[in-house]
């Protein structure tokens, strides 16, 4: 088997846009999902509402499409209800941090054992290009159009301060570590969040000077920089770049979890 | 067989549940629901089954939609506040066909209202409240009994047509205790299994799709959109639309003679009473009171889809009086069947209307 085995053949093509990171980061969740010898009749995709939600309706597995922001909630139900399922829900910066941020860091302190992969775009990407809670200080958006003026949430920080055991950022770039970071998540007992900066060129790249694919691609490229080699420099005292994404493992431990298979 | 207990109202409903096989509650607290997830989190554990305390009543029905997925029989508790909260997935539920149970003993609203008092005032949120077209089922307990009892209907009816069914019942009911016979065992209802081979949502004549649990290989997708009989979002044809809401909503709608669920009294009544929930008590009493006037009582037991055919069984009837803890949500829906005059006896508050007050408004409609 591959990981497109796990591809529901009969529903593509994809709605998503050309140029749109999705498709990347399904790939490589489900190229974990394979690697990890994961059954695909015992397991199950969950979703909320977004183009990223879409994502559960291409997996040839059971997979639950919910309402907007309440994937994680609906998630905790199938997981508790039967843990012996493999549980992975996809979701938007917009699905899990503004309407469902409650869920989001309930879903992390009670550390349910699944895997969730966050396909943060910046921007909402489904409606037509609205800010959300991670569209960055000055982004033009259909509803900031002199510029968001509102901080950003940091998903990172937040599932690691509400309890999740393990937590990982990379980008759509990255299509190894993201790969590794999902397996690994997979692994670990507990709450694994995984956020994956992801590109939008129709909404965010358009409006944000990286329009072309290639231009997303070597912003995530460029701007990224390694926790440990971040961690270093702050330690140093020396100069970080403010719009740095800083990528890879910022916590994987083993407090006590829900819904952990026996 | 049958034990004799002495119980309270929301406590005979969580038993009743947990008769019916329900094994995972999801909830959160409110007044006056609170007992139901209370006895949950003490009995679901000793019986293999799930509680969850969540952090809201949209996660809390959200999860218990997730886990009858898994095929686990589940239901929350809630009350007005919380009932709002839930509509949206109230909704996906029915668009999913998802069965579950929802109790709500209902208390005083808008908003936050009277916590702690009695109120009929959600009969027509639980039936049109979430967006778009839908039926749903819909029961209203008069008695500690009836909170087991219609609990367990409630999970038969939910099963059966895989929609949400609501116990809609009142504080009063919820919060009062008196004896009960709990029989050792009731009739279950399982839903029906899904064949493999067919289409996960492809009906049979019942109009019931075979439900296809999670974790046995079926791969199906379940979307609130608008879906073909494989799952699949099919958003833009409006045939496939149609079909789709009048089969959820007929398939409950239809059955409503043959799951029509109301008690009679002097069938040959110039004036009938129809009453639902707490105020059946007083109405028994106003009947009890006066035997030789041969008041006429229609109870309904199952209030959705209302039963419409039931008011033929008063062919005298010269007119309805509705006594509910509303202002005449039921009233309304027996003025769309009949032709005499429909008088609805509003009491807002809290309190039980007496039989003084209802008595006033027999004779006042008889002498007319
Ligand atoms: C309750 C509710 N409010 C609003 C919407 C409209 N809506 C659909 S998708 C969406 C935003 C999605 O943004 P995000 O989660 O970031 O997903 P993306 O499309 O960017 O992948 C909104 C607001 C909805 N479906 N439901
Ligand atoms: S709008 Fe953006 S997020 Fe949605 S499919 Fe297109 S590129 Fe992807
Ligand atoms: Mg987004």
């Amino acid at each position: 088997m591959t990981f497109t085995d796990w591809l529901r053949a009969d529903r593509l093509p994809h709605i998503w846009c050309s140029g749109c990171s999705n498709g990347t980061i399904l790939n490589c969740t489900l190229a974990a999902v394979e690697a990890e010898g994961w059954d695909r009749d015992r397991t199950v995709f969950v979703s909320g509402i977004g183009c990223s939600s879409r994502a559960p309706g291409y997996v040839a597995t059971d997979s639950l499409h919910t309402t907007h922001g309440r994937a994680l909630a609906f998630a905790t139900g199938v997981k508790l209800a039967e843990p012996s399922l493999n549980v992975v829900v996809f979701t938007g910066d917009g699905d899990l941090a503004a309407i469902g941020g409650n869920h989001f860091i309930h879903a992390c302190r009670r550390n349910v054992d699944m895997t969730v992969v966050c396909m943060n775009n910046l921007i909402y990407g489904m409606t037509g290009g609205q800010g959300s809670p991670t569209t960055p200080l000055g982004a033009l958006s259909t509803t900031t159009p002199y510029g968001a003026s509102e901080p950003a949430f940091d998903l990172v920080a937040l599932a690691v301060a509400a309890g999740a055991n393990h937590v990982a950022r990379w980008t759509a770039y990255h299509v190894k570590e993201l790969e590794k970071a999902v397996k690994t998540g997979l692994e670990t007992p507990g709450l694994s969040f995984i956020e994956v900066r992801a590109g939008c060129p129709t909404n965010y790249g358009r409006k944000n000077r990286i329009r072309e694919v290639t231009d997303m691609a070597d912003h995530f490229r460029t701007r990224s920089m390694l926790k440990t080699k971040y961690d270093r420099l702050v330690a140093e005292g020396k100069p970080v770049p403010a719009d740095a994404i800083v990528v890879g493992e910022f916590v994987r431990r083993a407090n006590p979890a829900m819904g952990v298979a026996p | 067989m049958t034990r004799i207990e002495f119980m309270q109202g929301n406590a005979a409903s969580a038993e009743g549940a947990l008769a019916a096989g329900c094994r995972f509650f999801g909830g959160y607290p409110i007044t006056p629901s609170t007992e139901v997830a209370e006895l949950m989190a003490r009995k679901m554990p000793k019986l293999g089954g799930v509680f969850v305390q969540m952090e809201d009543e949209i996660a809390s029905i959200a999860a218990v939609i997730g886990a009858a997925w898994t095929g686990k029989k589940a239901m929350t508790a809630t009350s007005g506040p919380g009932f709002s909260l839930m509509l949206e997935n109230i909704g996906f539920a029915i668009m999913t066909e998802t069965p579950l149970v929802i109790v709500n003993v209902q208390r005083g609203g808008p908003s936050t209202g009277q916590p702690t008092m009695s109120a009929q005032g959600d009969m027509l949120q639980c039936r049109f409240g979430s967006h778009g077209d839908m039926a749903i089922l819909a029961l209203a307990p008069d008695s500690v009994q009836e909170m087991y009892d219609l609990t367990v209907k409630a999970f038969n009816l939910a099963e059966r047509f895989r929609c949400p069914a609501f116990l809609m019942a009142d504080e009063i009911i919820g919060h009062m205790r008196e004896r009960i016979d709990v029989p050792d065992r009731v009739e279950v209802v399982d839903r029906k299994p899904f064949v493999p081979g067919r289409l996960p949502f492809e009906a049979d004549d019942d109009r019931v799709p075979g439900f296809p649990t999670f974790g046995q290989g079926h791969h199906t997708h379940v979307t609130g959109l608008t879906h073909d009989a494989r799952g699949y979002p099919v958003t833009t044809d409006p045939a496939m639309h149609d079909a789709l809401v009048r089969r959820l909503v007929g398939k409950v709608e239809d059955a409503r003679r043959e799951i029509a669920d109301y008690r009679v009294t002097n069938p040959d009544a110039e004036v009938v009473f129809i009453c639902y929930g707490a105020p059946a008590r007083t109405v028994r009493q106003l009947v009890a009171d006066r035997p030789d006037d041969g008041i006429g009582v229609l109870r309904l037991r199952l209030v959705w889809p209302f039963p419409e055919h039931a008011l033929a069984e008063f062919p005298n009837a010269r007119a309805f009086v509705v006594p509910e803890q509303n202002l005449g949500q039921i009233a309304r829906e027996v003025e769309r069947h009949v032709r005499v005059p429909v008088i609805p006896v509003s009491k807002l508050g809290g309190e039980l209307h007496t039989p003084d007050e209802l008595a006033r408004v027999y004779e006042e409609v008889r002498a007319r």
